[in-house]
């Protein structure tokens, strides 16, 4: 029998001795890919000088369920289903940056309400995003009180989400021409209770945290990017707001009516870990502003869906009399509305930073082709740059700080 | 889907999008179509002259293109020439406007483009995913391995020809 030839997988080669021409010895040292500070299932592949990095190598892919493969066989109404599975923790987000595309690809306005609710929602979102990144962060670094907190508050933010649309996670409620439906009666209440209750609880975890004499140890001056070299690697979100470049999608290209919300995109000089974890917790502020102001607006009833042909099912009582309604109805319902051909690209400020969509349509009922551009992806190939010099325990602690969702990485 | 699309409804022009005017002049043999629509602009390149455009795009005070949003790879069908387009989505922090630059690339197998890791550092992944998913190389990368599917995996999962499943 001829001998084959054995591929050894990288993965299973963790720890690997090799002479180093100083006489020293580098290691080289498999982090993850089930590892409880890699959020996920991101591997690092880090090359030690004792406890010092040299190398780090980012091995992703795990999680690859190709969803933009996946998107292109969904009609058009149906990808969102698909796109709020990508970035979990930010669904509403995602759900809205592809809809807002294909919209600005139909040439359709959406409803002043439906505006004024995707703002509310995918603001709520970004505030139980960042408490989810609060609580694992600070956790990472030893401080385990504050996870708790976070969660029970991120509960109450989910149980609101559920109310509206019977989900946690995957709302899927933001459809292409506004909402999938108007919000039940008993919503604005639980808003309101939550907004009232949430700077207290803010105030309280702040002092858990931010004041910890300990934590700011772990995150001042670790893993420094400079302003240039984070706008050469394409950090956005909070990641670059850390280092002190003003740029915030919502402010610098306002979409779902944005401009007409007064908040402050906070920036900070840093360039460390202790700066971007400053720029989210400003955030988790704004977000409450911009959470009251869009509450207020929404108090008056309203069509939270466009009534183009193509996105509003047609009348019951016109069916039951027309059969061309009727046949509409079929249609639409069977085989999906098309949209015209051509390409648009449309970013939104997810709560890790500017997610796009690169929508192409050839004029069918299905997308040609949907390119997503991940925020955690791009701030994730920075990683290197951002911990190559540094401590091993520092890396856990920049991990935390770019907030990678291993499902929007890997899609 | 043909090599220039055309838009059958028009929305008012964002004052987002780039002037392009300055680029229509200076590099006339390189860009073959300006594409203004859905209030953005696509400027369609030749290969042969994209460093030096991109290059141009990069510094050029007025235009200022320092953030590389995105490189997105489209496959035009298995029997389609140009078979392959690969877009870029340009984003000038300093004033605040995009440009989509777009290249067809002819062949399956000379499916290659100019590396664009010297002038923005996102590139690195972002052209490593398109290689991944479409087999397009990039010349003088740095890096160019398989990034999200494993190393020894044959086949470009996001071409026309890939089937959704069963492969």
């Amino acid at each position: 029998m001829q001998a084959r030839e054995i591929i050894v997988p990288t993965s299973s080669v963790s720890m690997l001795r090799k002479p180093d021409p100083l006489g020293d010895t580098e290691m080289t040292v498999s982090l993850g890919p089930q590892h409880p500070s890699t959020h996920g299932v991101l591997r690092l592949e880090l090359v030690l000088d004792g406890e010092t990095v040299v190398k780090a190598t980012p091995d992703i892919g795990y999680l690859h369920t190709g969803i933009e493969k996946t998107m292109e066989k969904e009609k058009w109404q149906q990808v969102v289903t698909v796109t709020c599975r990508m970035d979990y923790l930010n669904s509403m987000g995602n759900d809205l940056g592809f809809c807002l595309a294909v919209e600005k690809l139909m040439g359709i306005e959406v409803p002043r309400r439906a505006e004024d609710l995707r703002v509310l929602l995918t603001e709520l979102n970004r505030l139980s995003s960042h408490l989810v990144w609060f609580g694992t962060h600070a956790m990472d670094l030893g401080a385990m009180t504050a996870f708790f907190y976070a969660f029970t508050e991120r509960e109450k933010i989910l149980d609101i989400f559920e109310c509206f649309s019977g989900q946690r996670l995957h709302q899927s409620c933001i459809v292409i021409g506004g909402l999938r439906y108007d919000v039940p009666d008993n919503f604005i209440q639980l808003v309101r209770d939550l907004l009232d209750r949430f700077p207290k609880f803010f105030d309280e975890v702040k002092r858990l945290v931010t004041g910890n004499k300990i934590f700011q140890r772990r995150t001042m001056g670790v893993g420094k990017i400079s302003k240039e070299d984070a706008i050469d690697w394409g950090l956005s979100g909070p990641s670059i707001r850390g280092s002190s470049v003003d740029w915030d999608v919502r402010k610098a290209e306002p979409y779902s009516g944005y401009d007409r919300y007064d908040f402050k995109v906070p920036v900070y000089h840093g360039c460390d870990v202790w700066s971007r974890y400053l720029v989210r917790m400003d955030e988790m502020e704004e977000s409450w502003k911009i959470c009251n102001q869009a509450l207020e607006r929404i108090k008056e009833p309203g069509p939270v869906l466009s009534d183009h042909p193509k996105l509003k099912l047609p009348d019951r009582e016109l069916m039951k009399q027309h059969i061309d309604v009727m046949i509409h109805h079929f249609l639409l319902a069977s085989e999906g509305f098309t949209v015209p051909i051509g390409e648009v690209y449309q970013s939104v400020e997810s709560a890790r930073g500017e997610i796009g969509f690169y929508v192409v349509s050839d004029g069918t009922e299905r997308p040609y082709r949907v390119r997503v551009r991940a925020p955690s992806f791009v701030n994730l190939s920075a990683l290197p740059t951002m911990v190559e010099g540094s401590l091993l325990a520092d890396v856990v602690a920049v991990i935390g700080s770019i907030d990678i969702v291993l499902g929007d990485v890997d899609r | 889907m043909s090599e220039n699309i055309e838009q059958t409804h028009s929305v008012k022009k964002h004052p987002r999008y780039a002037d392009v005017s300055l680029i229509r002049k200076r590099f006339n043999g390189t860009v073959q179509q300006i594409i203004e629509a859905a209030g953005e602009v696509t400027l369609i390149v030749r290969r042969e002259g994209l460093e030096e455009l991109m290059a141009f795009l990069r510094a050029e005070p007025s235009l200022r293109f320092n953030y590389l949003s995105d490189i997105g790879g489209v496959d035009l069908g298995e029997f389609a020439s140009p078979r392959f387009a690969v877009a870029y989505q340009l984003y000038s922090l300093v004033h605040n406007h995009r440009l989509r630059v777009k290249v067809y690339l002819k062949e399956e197998d000379d499916a290659h483009l100019p590396t664009m890791f010297k002038l923005w550092k996102t590139a690195n992944w972002l052209e490593r995913e398109v290689y991944d998913m479409f087999g397009v190389k990039f010349d003088n990368h740095p890096d160019l391995r398989r990034i999200l599917m494993p190393a020894d995996y044959d086949g470009y999962p996001l071409r026309k020809d890939f089937p959704i499943k069963g492969y």
